[in-house]
């Protein structure tokens, strides 16, 4: 039995899946959710270079290397305002981070 | 091709169950390592299609650079990750729930998918030139300005991120050059006569 692409589709879908769902499950842990955004990057990835690779078109694959560096870029950002919110409040817990709500 | 799918019922129940392990793992450092298993599967995947450059570059950015900066930032915060843990049964049902119906939906638009795509999957190129070659051939002409722009995008990252992790610690003194020099009255110049000194 051969791979084609719906195979490849579905495991990006299924990925992508998790992802959302680790967003909803670990709410409070922003680490995770962090994570789970690059889970979802990596399943996107994995659909543009599928499509890129099965259609002979190299355009998919430059633009998973655009997400992939913005995605780094991301993380980056990311995990530095979380070092920087943790030396001013010691907590990263996301219910804490409620100091602009009015 | 048989080795193909081989290596592909191989690479993708080890992505979907690390990357199931990545939101269930109790220990945030475990969820680190689930997701340096989760790209390095992606990257065999990646090879698979054909796509050695980004294989190569996934393992390289993601499993050295992001992965590690994400175990270095969960070391690094001393955190109390039971409490950060509390209401992950209580949202479990609906969680699960959005997951199915995404999960289903995308499943759905993938399989509907008509003939014609699946033929021209069997019809992959063989090209005389490297993977890595033919994207950089595609890269550095009709997106130059695109890959100009991930450049300052990811210089605008590395700013940001210095900015916001540097700060100095009141209290050290550190020499200031530029007060030091622009004291008045501190530099002069002296002829100085041979040997006797100022």
């Amino acid at each position: 039995m051969g791979i084609d692409l719906t195979h490849y589709l579905t495991l990006a879908a299924i990925v992508f899946t998790i992802g959302v769902a680790g967003i909803i499950l670990n709410h409070k842990n922003i680490i995770i959710i962090l994570m789970s955004i690059e889970l979802i990057l990596l399943s996107v990835n994995i659909n543009l270079v599928a499509f890129s690779s099965f259609s002979g078109d190299l355009t998919g694959q430059a633009f998973a290397l655009f997400i992939l560096t913005v995605a780094a870029a991301e993380a980056a950002i990311g995990l530095a305002i979380l070092v920087a919110y943790y030396r001013n409040r010691g907590s990263i817990a996301v219910e804490d981070i409620n100091s602009l709500k009015g | 091709m048989q080795a193909n799918a081989l290596f592909f019922w191989i690479f993708a129940p080890i992505l979907v169950a690390s990357a199931f392990s990545v939101i269930f793992a109790r220990n945030p450092v475990h969820s680190v390592l689930f997701l340096i298993l989760s790209f390095v599967c992606a990257a065999g995947l990646f090879l698979l299609m054909g796509a050695e450059f980004l294989a190569m570059i996934l393992v390289v950015v993601y499993v050295g650079a992001v992965a590690v900066l994400f175990l270095f930032i969960v070391m690094l915060l001393d955190v109390d990750f039971a409490r950060l843990r509390q209401g992950f049964v209580h949202y479990l049902p609906q969680g699960l729930l959005i997951a199915l119906v995404v999960a289903i939906e995308l499943i759905y638009v993938v399989s509907g998918l008509g003939p014609s795509h699946r033929a021209a999957a069997a019809a992959t190129p063989v090209s005389a030139i490297s993977n890595t070659a033919a994207l950089g051939e595609v890269l550095y002409t009709r997106y130059f300005y695109f890959f100009q722009a991930a450049g300052m995008i990811l210089l605008t990252a590395m700013i940001g991120a210095i900015v916001l992790t540097l700060h100095h610690k009141p209290g050290v003194r550190r020499q200031d050059i530029g007060a030091q020099v622009g004291r008045p009255d501190s530099v002069e110049l002296r002829k100085v006569p041979s040997r006797a000194g100022i």
